[in-house]
Parts: structure tokens; sequence; C-alpha cells
């Protein structure tokens, strides 16, 4: 199951031979994780502080969960910056899904800069319990 | 506005500017020193630090936490920002990453001498907390005007 979690993309693609991508990549933040499994599907909750519901992004394409967002703060004007831990507005973060997953019934919710997802795997490959008649 | 700290050129010698501004950030002078209390890198929230002629914004990156129970203080010019966050887990269940802080956290922030610890301002948005604080006024650069 674990190679199913396996990530693509941005982040971890593009080391060497692509200076910009690099470059993109390190001005990228890439949010914290918890995934967990159940029977009934996969977790996925992530720390995006400073995204808002209109700055997040959580896009599926072929196999490929997609999640990015902007980070937007109130910042008064003429700010210097005199220390950061955070150094990017970005975050962007992508996973590997496999088959099992119905990626057209994915529930998202964020509150509080922490993003749910909820991926249901598919009915067919479900658990099921089979009762045992007695005969 | 951070962005200034950050390259956004992608070619090397640029990345060597980076790793030159870390190392200076570690070590090197700065506005200001590191501070006795600083945390190290990756501590939870991570923070940012802005300063005005108004006053100093203090930026908590801490998502997920009820605001109610975030424990904020200025005392001596150390603003101090504890809390705990739960991060729920549930039973039964199979992990594959985790990687969200979770548990008490404290963080000590070193503020410049001249802040109005009465003239402070705390706000929760989106997991971000933003705590304003203004400096005294008679530090403030005040515009003289010519007759």
């Amino acid at each position: 199951m674990s190679e199913t979690k396996s990530e693509t993309g941005a982040v971890t693609t593009s080391q060497s031979t692509q200076p910009r991508a690099t470059a993109e990549a390190m001005n990228t933040l890439r949010p914290r994780v918890n995934i967990f499994e159940d029977a009934e599907g996969i977790t996925l909750e992530a720390d995006m502080p400073g995204v808002s519901k209109d700055r997040l992004q959580v896009q599926v394409d072929k196999d490929t969960l997609l999640v990015e967002g902007d980070v937007q703060l109130a910042l008064p004007e003429a700010m210097e910056a005199v220390y950061a831990d955070v150094r990017a507005t970005r975050y962007s973060r992508s996973f590997a899904l496999s088959g099992e997953l119905d990626v057209d019934h994915i529930d998202a919710s964020l509150k509080d800069g922490v993003l749910r997802l909820r991926i249901p795997k598919r009915e067919e490959v479900r658990p099921r319990k089979i009762e045992i008649r007695a005969g | 506005m951070f962005g200034r700290l950050m390259n956004l050129e992608g070619d090397l010698f640029d990345e060597f500017r980076r790793m030159q501004e870390e190392l200076e950030t570690a070590f090197g002078p700065r506005a200001w020193p590191a501070g006795i209390r600083s945390a190290v890198r990756g501590t939870f929230p991570p923070v940012n630090v802005g300063a005005t002629p108004q006053g100093v914004d203090v930026y908590c990156f801490a998502p997920g936490l009820d605001p109610a129970k975030l424990d904020i203080a200025i005392q001596q010019n150390l603003l101090t920002v504890a809390g705990e966050r739960p991060v729920e887990m549930p039973e039964g269940v199979e992990y594959f990453r985790q990687e969200r802080f979770s548990g008490p956290f404290k963080r000590v922030i070193a503020l410049p001498e001249d802040l109005d610890p009465e003239k402070v301002e705390a706000r929760y948005t989106d997991g971000v907390l933003h705590v304003a604080i203004q400096r005294r006024a008679t530090t403030q650069p005040r515009r003289i005007e010519i007759k």
C-alpha cells in the first residue's frame, strides 16, 4: 500500500537539470501532512496556515493529487522583514493515488489553515462483511 | 514582503547568495542578533517578524488552533506565545505519514525595547496568529514642519 502514496511532481522532481524548476521548488513550501487509512478510505490532513478557501486548489490529474495554496497575510505598508522562518508564499505538494480510490468523490474542507481531504475507496473494493447464515 | 529574503531567479549564483544569506542569518550580523531564547528552525509554530516605523508585527503560522486557548503575553520585551495543538489520532487506522506537530508548544520572541506593551492587537486568521505591537509614541519618527 505504501508505494501508492509516494510523491511525484514539482517538489521532488527536477533537482539539477532545470534550475528554474529547482528555484520554484525552493520557493515553495511543502505542507506537513498526516495520512491515514481505514477500511472505507484515506484521510489526508495538511497544514497550510495563511491560505484562505479561495486561494486553495485541490486537483486530481489522472493519478496525481495536487494540493496548492497561496499564503496571504495582512502586511502593513513599509514593513521590513526582520526574521522569517517562512520564506515562501506558496504551498505545493502532490501525491500519487492508486486505482482503488474514488477520485470523483473526494471531500475537502479547510478550517483555520488545516486542509482535510477524505478520499473514499471505490464501492467494489471496500471490504464487505459476509454474513454467515445458520443453516 | 518576506519574499525579499528569498531568491526569485533561477541561476546558480542566486543559489549561493541564498546560502550565504542563510549563513548570515545564523551567524552573521543582522538587524537583530539571534536571541538567546530563539528557537531552532523547524520549531512549531514557524514565526515571521516584520518591523515598521509604527511597530512590530509577529506572525505565528499555527494552524488548527482554538484561539481562545492561546496564551499570549508580553513581559519585559519578550513576547510569549504558548498553547497546545490537539491533533486527533483516530484509533484503528493505518498511518502512512505523521508530520503534523501535536502537543504543547511555546515560543518566545525578543522584541525591541521601544514597544508599548499596552498597545497590542492579536488576530487569528486562516491559522495564522498576527500580533501587532505599537512603538511608544515618543520613539515614533515625527515629521517636523518648517514654518
